[in-house]
């Protein structure tokens, strides 16, 4: 019947399908290029090859007699200045700028923090007794001379803004999410469900502004507490962008769970509450986890709320009431000030590449345990 | 059944139904976990109160679309139509890129790669990754990837002359290409679960009347997961309008005397706005109509697409429990 | 490949060893050779040999699950589509193996129609349900595509019912009306095999009439494999009988052998309702 014609008979139809699996490729090669290239910028403080000393850096002078024998590339690097600015200077300016760091060279500090590379890792992790200070401190502060690079106050507040949170968040929206998928009557359900989920439609930026202008207030005249923006503030208002990202899968999860685990429980005569508690929640508990989990990997990774709410001192400190400056914040407020492959910003490129790997970790989590529960969930069935 | 005694047993209590069902540590606790539901809806009418009645009366024609070009903090000039322009521009030019990679991306997960084997697995792995990275990430990926290698190269081969960097620097087009992969997640997601809800024998029909795969997928397929690529579209659009993160270093301008004029011009941004002016205001008090104004305008755009979405994604799943 | 038209019950000698016997003599136009099917680790036909005669209607009966209907897809190479489907013998189509490396499995479909069981038509209108199975066949003229689509109806005895609302959803029409859309379609495309997977089992008896009349009025151009659960029917439409069991061909034959005569105590059990 003529039907011998094979795959060749089409070259479009296969043409189009290698297009296709091409195209789809796309989001696996992004995930390894925001490995790759955010990890290349951060790569060089990883293995020590950066250096923050200031007594390395003014080690070499080039007198503003020489500028006309320097390449440009040259000056450029050794003036630390990015190629757009470089471009923007005229000569004058340039050779001013010459001047000014042999005047710097002379003005370095006596000090001999002076001579440390502060992008070392017993730097970025351990204390230090800085010059002035009466005992090791773990201190951030990339600024004026001696750039201070200690990344465990960053820590400290990020965990603080997180665990204020998740203690906020995770309570209420699985209260909520057992209440709307079990014990709501299902015509409030319908308009409920979308209702909660509206939350996740207000901009981060917004959540931020609110927590700024009308929730630091507030709360600074309910408790009296010192500072006005803090911790606490920041957690809250981090707080509502979380409940909807951990009603939504919980909401799922307790969804999942067949109907007839309900309907046996109630036939027995259990009030829907217990047949809700006693045998949904178990059996949905890991994808309530996970929900926590990726709630985690939310609130470690927002950037606006907690940048325009935690007040951004990198304080050292347990009190949840204190100013406190987190991982994302710092990046978003210090990336635009520093030289494109400075140590500041590849230190800053550390700090994306560190919250890259723990929403990594939390997301790979969260999925594995939602994907168990469903394939057990499916297979009771 | 075995009363060996003449005598009949006694009759069971009688029992009182209505009585019976009453448990005092159900109706508590059915009330606390409604009342955490009440609570975060309060929470959210709350934050919409606030804003709308402070920031809805300053909302004017002028004010929409009067330009920033004298002072943004001055509260009798200051327009926000350059940043509502801005952020228009960059979510369109991102829907340009998303929509096709993530509808693609979609179909060929649901239509074309077999079920279980791991390379959709990988792919599945990282789209859910993706959804996943802190927008500050994208942030800095955009500097790295877009702006350093990718525009940097460009400049090299197109401007080997120029002083200035006329690729290799924060513009609109990098933006947006940060923003699309962003969202890439929020597309391909949709995207499936509406091509998931396509009956299998619809393919059948189909194919069985001698259409290719690709005919299949492109007239028939598609069509019926319109409302759902039409949703992602909007929440991808809904999310983006209002990520700051991602544009601080890719493409957002503090201030600028025009509008972007090319794909390599830096753009004002309304919700990078709020943030400006929440935070660098002079005099914050004095500041805060246009403050609130611009949340409302920037709200009404990303909350508006929000509800369409939702209102979309209900009532296609309504109808499938109907079909179901 | 034209055949005589011979009388449908017209018993003929055996034919010769070299192609399967088809029970009236015509000669095969599809023949299935050791044919097993796996879903999985699960085996749904075994070893089934036999051939269908061109140009008469063959029904396939057997209780549910017997796979009638992965038979019927094996025509078509429908099972494609399943994951973990595995094959072994053959299938061969005018002689032809349809499973061989370099056929064109659209081709393929272009030629085997096929009607399903659960009726499916596409959430377009009436009119291009059929439209899009001629597009698809390459037919661009407005015109030839409303005479075929008409014709079709008028075939698949739908005609009446939407000549006034061609071009509303196909989705509106009852279920009945749904399942004739489909052969309509199915017809539309003139395939030389047309598979039917149990088309009346949705409908009153006034359009399974109406089916019945259609099906013995296409066998004049098409080869018809139909299933059905409906031993009348069976016997009122097809010219041979197939009883398949548990994945097994039990008898195959003229469809008055198998009713009045069987061979095997299993088919006569089944077609007189004494099964199980
Ligand atoms: N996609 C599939 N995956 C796994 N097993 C299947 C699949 N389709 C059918 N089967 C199994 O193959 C066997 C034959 O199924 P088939 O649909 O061919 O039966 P049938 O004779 O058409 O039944 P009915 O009269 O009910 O339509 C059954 O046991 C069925 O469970
Ligand atoms: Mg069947």
């Amino acid at each position: 019947m003529g039907l011998h014609r094979g795959h060749r008979a089409r070259p479009l139809e296969w043409l189009a399908e290698k297009i296709i699996l091409l195209i789809s490729l796309t989001a696996i090669l992004v995930v390894f290029l925001i490995f790759l290239f955010v990890g290349r910028e951060a790569w060089p403080v990883v293995i020590g090859a950066t250096n923050s000393s200031l007594a390395q850096e003014y080690q070499e002078i080039i007198p503003p007699e020489d500028f006309a024998r320097v390449p440009p590339a040259r000056l450029r690097q050794y003036l630390g200045l990015t190629r757009q600015q470089f471009e923007q200077m005229d000569e004058e300016t340039l050779k001013d700028l010459m001047a000014l760091r042999i005047e710097a060279k002379a003005q370095m500090p006596d000090d001999p923090d002076a001579e440390l590379n502060t992008t070392e890792w017993r730097y970025l992790l351990g204390p230090h007794q800085w010059t002035g200070y009466d005992r090791p401190a773990y201190i951030w502060q990339p600024v004026s001379q001696i750039h201070k690079y200690n990344l465990v106050p960053l820590f400290i507040g990020s965990l603080k803004t997180t665990f204020v949170a998740l203690l906020f968040a995770v309570p209420l929206a699985i209260a909520a999410a057992l209440y709307v998928s079990q014990l709501a009557p299902p015509r409030a359900r319908e308009w409920l469900k979308p209702g909660i989920e509206l939350l996740s439609g207000i901009p981060s930026v917004v959540l931020g502004f609110f927590a700024l202008i009308v929730m630091a207030s507030f709360f600074q005249a309910l408790f009296g507490y010192p500072s006005r923006l803090n911790a606490f503030v920041a957690g809250l208002a981090l707080g509502l962008a979380v409940i909807p990202v951990v009603f939504s899968i919980a909401e799922d999860a307790l969804t999942s769970v067949p109907r007839s685990y309900t309907e046996a429980a109630l036939a027995l005569g259990s009030t829907r509450w217990q047949a809700a508690w006693q045998i949904v929640l178990p059996a949905a508990l890991p994808g309530v986890f996970a929900a926590t989990v990726l709630g985690f990997g939310r609130a470690i990774g927002e950037t606006m709320v907690v940048l325009m709410a935690s007040g951004n001192a990198s304080i050292v400190s347990g009190n949840l009431f204190d100013s406190t400056r987190t991982l994302t914040a710092t990046i978003a407020a210090e990336l635009a000030e520093t030289v494109v492959g400075g140590h500041h910003y590849r230190v800053l490129f550390l700090l994306g590449a560190l919250l890259f790997a723990v929403t990594f970790i939390s997301n790979l989590v969260g999925d594995l345990v939602i994907h168990r529960l469903k394939g057990q969930l499916e297979g009771k069935r | 059944m075995t009363a060996s005694t003449p005598t009949a047993p006694p009759a069971p209590p009688a029992r009182r139904f209505r009585a019976s069902t009453f448990e005092p540590v159900s109706f508590f606790c059915t009330g606390l976990t409604g009342l955490a539901t009440f609570l975060i809806l309060a929470i959210l009418a709350l934050i919409l109160g606030n804003i709308f009645l402070q920031g809805g009366a300053g909302l004017s024609p002028r004010f929409m679309f009067g330009n920033a070009d004298k002072d943004m903090f001055d509260v009798a000039s200051a327009g926000v139509w350059p940043m509502v322009f801005g952020t228009a521009a960059r979510v369109i030019l991102m829907t340009l890129f998303v929509i096709p990679i993530g509808v693609t991306t979609a179909s060929y997960l649901t239509e074309y790669a077999p079920a279980l084997s791991p390379f959709t697995r990988i792919i599945r792995g990282a789209v859910n990754n993706l959804a996943g990275v802190p927008s500050i990430v994208f942030g800095l990926f955009g500097l790295g990837f877009f702006i350093s290698a990718v525009g940097g190269t460009l400049d090299v081969f197109l401007y080997p002359d120029s002083p200035k960097p006329v690729w290799g620097k924060a513009a609109l087009i990098w933006a947006s290409l940060t923003l699309a992969v962003m969202t890439l997640p929020v597309v391909i997601v949709a995207t499936e679960e509406s091509l998931r809800a396509i009956p299998l024998g619809l393919r059948e029909a189909s194919l069985a009347l001698g259409a290719t795969k690709l005919q299949t997928v492109l007239r028939v397929v598609l069509p019926q997961a319109l409302p759902g690529i039409l949703t992602g579209g909007i929440l991808a659009v809904s999310r983006a309008a209002g990520e700051v993160a991602p544009i601080l270093f890719t493409g957002a301008a503090y201030y600028m005397a025009s509008l972007p004029q090319s794909l390599t011009d830096q753009f004002m941004d309304l919700a990078y706005h709020v943030f400006v002016l929440s935070t660098q205001s002079p005099d914050i008090e004095k500041t805060r109509p246009i403050l609130y104004g611009t949340v409302v305008v920037l709200l009404l755009l990303t909350f508006a697409l929000n509800l369409v979405a939702i209102l979309i994604r209900a009532r296609v799943r309504r109808n499938l429990r109907r079909l179901a | 490949m034209v055949a005589p038209l011979l009388s449908p019950l017209a018993r003929v000698t055996p034919p010769d060893a070299a192609s399967p016997a088809t029970p009236h003599g015509h000669p095969p136009l599809i023949e299935v050779d050791r044919l097993s099917l796996y879903y999985g680790a699960a085996r749904a036909l075994h070893d089934i040999s036999f051939a269908i005669p061109e140009r008469l209607v063959t029904a396939f009966i057997g209780p549910s699950g017997c796979g009638k209907s992965t038979l019927l897809r094996c025509f078509n190479r429908m099972n494609d589509l399943i994951d973990n489907v595995r094959l072994e013998g053959s299938v061969r189509i005018g002689g032809e193996d349809i499973y061989a490396r370099d056929i064109d499995v659209i081709e393929l479909r272009k030629r085997v129609g096929m009607v399903f069981q659960r009726s499916n038509p596409f959430p377009k209108t009436i009119f291009d349900n059929i439209a899009y199975a001629l597009r698809l066949q390459g037919f661009r003229r407005k015109s030839e595509i409303a005479d075929i689509v008409e014709q079709s109806l008028h075939q698949a005895a739908l005609w009446d019912e939407v000549k006034d609302r061609l071009h509303a959803s196909a989705l509106g029409l009852s279920g009945g009306q749904q399942q004739r859309l489909c052969i309509a379609r199915a017809i539309a495309i003139k395939p030389d095999i047309l598979l039917m997977d149990e088309p009346a089992s949705a409908l009153d008896p006034l359009a399974t009439a109406k089916i019945e009349d259609l099906i013995l009025d296409l066998k004049r151009q098409f080869t018809i494999v139909i299933v059905t659960h409906n031993m009348q029917q069976a016997a009122r439409i097809s010219d041979a009988t197939a009883f398949f069991y548990l994945g097994e061909l039990i008898e195959h034959d003229a469809t008055g052998k198998i009713f009045t005569n069987p061979a095997r105590k299993q088919t006569e059990d089944y077609v007189t309702g004494r099964f199980g």
